[in-house]
C-alpha cells in the first residue's frame, strides 16, 4: 500500500519544478487528477474548503477517488452522492454542532456503499507529516488504548528503542493529488495563506501534485516583499487557478464567513431527504450553472455580502 | 432559586471547575460554552486552546465550527493542528471538556459507532475529531451529557477516545502518560469523579431537584458513592446572565 522512498522521490524527480507560470483554468486544474487518485484536502470542516476543486471533480465525475481531510464537511457528502468518492480518511465527518450529523454520511456508511476510516486529528496530521518528511512513518502515543488503533490495520506498535517505552506508529500518507485553496497566491504557485494554517503545509508537501486555487493572484514581488508570510514554496505546486470566493459556501478567513443561509438550506435538503436532496442539490447548484461564477450567482448577492461583512470584520478591530 | 434548563445547569457547573490560569482544549458546543463561561466569570485568564488551532482567544460569540474564523478571534496564536496536539502531548493543556454517545464506568467515550461491525454499523457517528488526542494527553478529561441507561452503559460498544480503559493500571500500561485521564462526569442529575484505585465512576454531588434513586436508575453499571454525597449549588443569577446573554445569546447551545 506504501510507497517506497524511492518511489516517491522518482515523482518529484520527474516533476516540473521550475519557477514558472502555472496559471490555468479550473478545467485544466482539475485535469491533473485521475480517476483512483488519492485527493488530499486542506482546511478543516467549513474552513478554507477548496469547495471549487471539489465542484469541478464532481463535474467532470472523477471515480474511485480516496478523499482525507482533517475533518470533512458538506463536501464530503457531494463526493459521495456524486459517485466521485468511495472512501473518505478523516477524523470527523459531518456538518456539525448546529446542523447535525451528517445523513449522507450515515445512509453510505451503515449501508456499506462507501467507507469512513477514521483517525485522530493528530495521527492524520501526523500522517500528513510523516510523508512530507519523506519517512515511513512517526512515533507517537496517538490513539494508544482505544479502538482506533487496532482497527486501522497499517498501524504498528514497537518498544522504542531508546526508552523501551509502546509507541504507535503512525504510517506516511503521499496523496497523489492536494487541493488547498488560500487566500493569495503568485503565477508561479507561492502560496500565501491567512489565519488558521491547518493541515494545508504538510499536505502539500506530502502529495505528488498540488492544486492551488486562490482568491487573488497577487505579483511576484508582493510575494518576496513578505516571504514570511509564505506556506507553500512554488516548487510544490503545479497548478495556480485564481477562484474568487472559492470556498463557498465555507468560509475563507479575512475574506468571507459561511454562507449560512445557504448552508442552511442545503442541510435542510440533506437532512430531510438524504441522498436524493443532496441529487437535486447537484443539479441545481454543481452540473446546471456554466462556470463558477453562475453558481456563485446563484448562492446570491446577499448572501455573499453578508459573509463577506461577517468575514473581514476580522481585521476592523 | 433561578429558573434554568438541563444544559444551562451543567455548562455553569462545568465552568467552575475551570480555575483562573488553567488551560482548556476544547471542541465546540456545550464544552466551548463552558469555558467561555468560566473565562468571562471566574477565569479571565482562562487559556482555550481549539482542536483546529486556536490558542488562547478572547471570544466575543460562540464558535460554531472548530477552525471557525472566530476561535483566533484576540488569540495569541493561530497554529496548527498538530501543534495543537503536540502542545497537548507535551503536558501543557491542564483540562479537556468532551461528549460522546456512550460513557462507561471507567470514563471511555464512544462517538464512532453503534452497533458490533464496523464496516456495517447500525448507526454511524461523526468520529473523533481531537477527542481522542485530547482525552489522551490533556491532564484532566471532563465530560458533560444528559444521563440515562442508554448512555451510560456497561461497555462502549467502540472506545473512540480512551477514559481509564478497564481501570486500575490499564490506561497506563496502553502507553497513554502516567496521571492523564477522566476527572468528572458532569450530568443533569449528578457530577461524578473515579475512585482513586479501581478508576470507577463514584458520585459526588447530585443535582437539585434529584436523587440518589435516579441517578441510579439512569446509569447502565453500578455507581460507587463518595462517603459525603453533596447537593451541587444550583447556577447563580449572574452565571445564568452570562450565558445567556455574552456567551450563547443565539440559543445555539443552551437552547437545544
Amino acid at each position: 500500500m506504501m510507497k517506497s522512498y524511492e518511489e516517491l522521490r522518482e515523482v518529484i524527480d520527474k516533476k516540473n519544478r521550475g519557477l514558472r507560470d502555472k496559471v490555468m483554468s479550473l478545467e485544466d486544474a482539475i485535469g491533473l487528477i485521475q480517476d483512483g487518485d488519492h485527493v488530499a484536502s486542506g482546511g478543516c470542516h467549513y474552513s478554507k474548503t477548496a469547495m471549487a476543486a471539489v465542484w469541478e471533480m464532481i463535474r467532470q465525475k472523477k471515480r474511485d477517488i480516496t478523499y482525507s481531510r482533517s475533518i470533512a464537511s458538506t463536501e464530503g457528502d457531494l463526493l459521495l452522492v456524486a459517485g466521485v468518492v468511495k472512501r473518505v480518511v478523516s477524523s470527523w465527518f459531518s456538518p456539525g454542532v448546529t446542523w447535525g450529523v451528517s445523513r449522507v454520511m450515515r445512509h453510505y456508511t451503515q449501508n456499506k456503499i462507501a467507507e469512513f476510516e477514521e483517525w485522530s486529528h493528530m495521527s492524520l496530521g501526523l500522517r500528513y507529516r510523516a510523508g512530507a518528511m519523506g519517512i515511513p512513518f512517526i512515533p507517537a502515543r496517538a490513539m494508544m488504548g482505544s479502538d482506533l488503533f487496532p482497527r486501522l490495520s497499517d498501524i504498528k506498535e514497537m518498544e522504542c528503542p531508546f526508552t523501551g517505552e509502546k509507541l504507535a506508529l503512525i504510517p506516511a500518507l503521499n496523496p497523489d493529488v492536494a487541493i488547498i485553496h488560500a487566500q493569495r497566491c503568485d503565477a508561479y504557485g507561492n502560496v500565501q495563506l491567512d489565519g488558521l494554517p491547518f493541515m494545508d503545509k504538510d499536505i502539500a508537501l506530502a502529495a505528488n501534485k498540488v492544486i492551488v486555487t486562490t482568491e487573488r493572484i497577487v505579483s511576484n514581488d508582493q510575494i518576496r516583499r513578505a516571504p514570511d508570510r509564505t506556506a507553500i514554496g512554488f516548487f510544490c505546486v503545479d497548478a495556480v487557478v485564481e477562484v474568487p470566493y472559492g470556498c463557498l459556501p465555507h468560509e475563507c478567513y479575512g475574506q468571507y464567513e459561511p454562507a449560512f443561509k445557504h448552508m442552511d438550506y442545503y442541510v435542510k435538503l440533506m437532512m430531510g431527504r438524504g441522498p436524493d436532496g443532496v441529487k437535486e442539490y447537484l443539479d441545481e447548484y454543481v452540473y446546471a450553472p456554466a462556470n463558477w461564477n453562475e453558481y456563485i450567482e446563484k448562492i446570491g448577492f446577499k448572501n455573499i455580502l453578508d459573509a463577506t461583512i461577517e468575514g473581514r470584520g476580522i481585521y476592523n478591530d | 432559586m433561578a429558573d434554568y434548563n438541563t444544559m444551562e445547569l451543567m455548562i455553569c457547573v462545568a465552568a467552575r471547575e475551570l480555575e483562573d490560569g488553567a488551560s482548556v482544549g476544547v471542541g465546540t458546543g456545550a464544552p466551548c460554552a463552558a469555558a467561555m463561561l468560566s473565562q468571562k466569570t471566574n477565569s479571565p485568564n482562562l487559556m482555550i486552546m481549539f482542536e483546529a488551532g486556536g490558542a488562547a482567544p478572547l471570544l466575543p460569540e460562540m464558535p460554531i465550527s472548530v477552525g471557525d474564523s472566530r476561535t483566533t478571534w484576540k488569540a495569541v496564536m493561530a497554529s496548527g493542528m498538530c501543534e495543537i496536539m503536540e502542545t497537548a502531548c507535551r503536558g501543557m493543556i491542564d483540562y479537556t471538556f468532551l461528549g460522546g454517545a456512550q460513557i462507561d464506568m471507567h470514563g471511555n467515550l464512544n462517538s464512532t459507532l453503534i452497533g458490533e461491525d464496523y464496516n456495517r454499523p447500525k448507526v454511524r457517528l461523526p468520529g473523533s475529531g481531537g477527542a481522542n488526542d485530547f482525552a489522551s494527553f490533556c491532564w484532566r478529561m471532563m465530560v458533560m451529557t444528559p444521563q440515562d441507561s442508554k448512555r451510560f452503559v456497561e461497555k462502549v460498544d467502540f472506545i473512540t477516545t480512551p477514559g481509564w480503559l478497564e481501570g486500575g493500571d490499564s490506561r497506563a500500561k496502553s502507553g497513554l502518560p502516567l496521571g492523564a485521564g477522566p476527572y468528572k462526569i458532569i450530568t443533569n442529575m449528578a457530577v461524578m469523579d473515579f475512585e482513586p484505585e479501581s478508576k470507577r465512576m463514584r458520585i459526588i454531588s447530585i443535582n437539585p431537584g434529584y436523587s440518589k434513586k435516579d441517578v441510579a436508575e439512569n446509569c447502565g453499571f453500578e455507581l460507587l458513592e463518595a462517603s459525603d454525597i453533596k447537593e451541587t449549588k444550583p447556577p447563580t443569577e449572574n452565571e445564568l446572565r452570562v450565558l445567556r446573554e455574552e456567551v450563547d445569546p443565539y440559543r445555539y447551545v443552551i437552547g437545544r
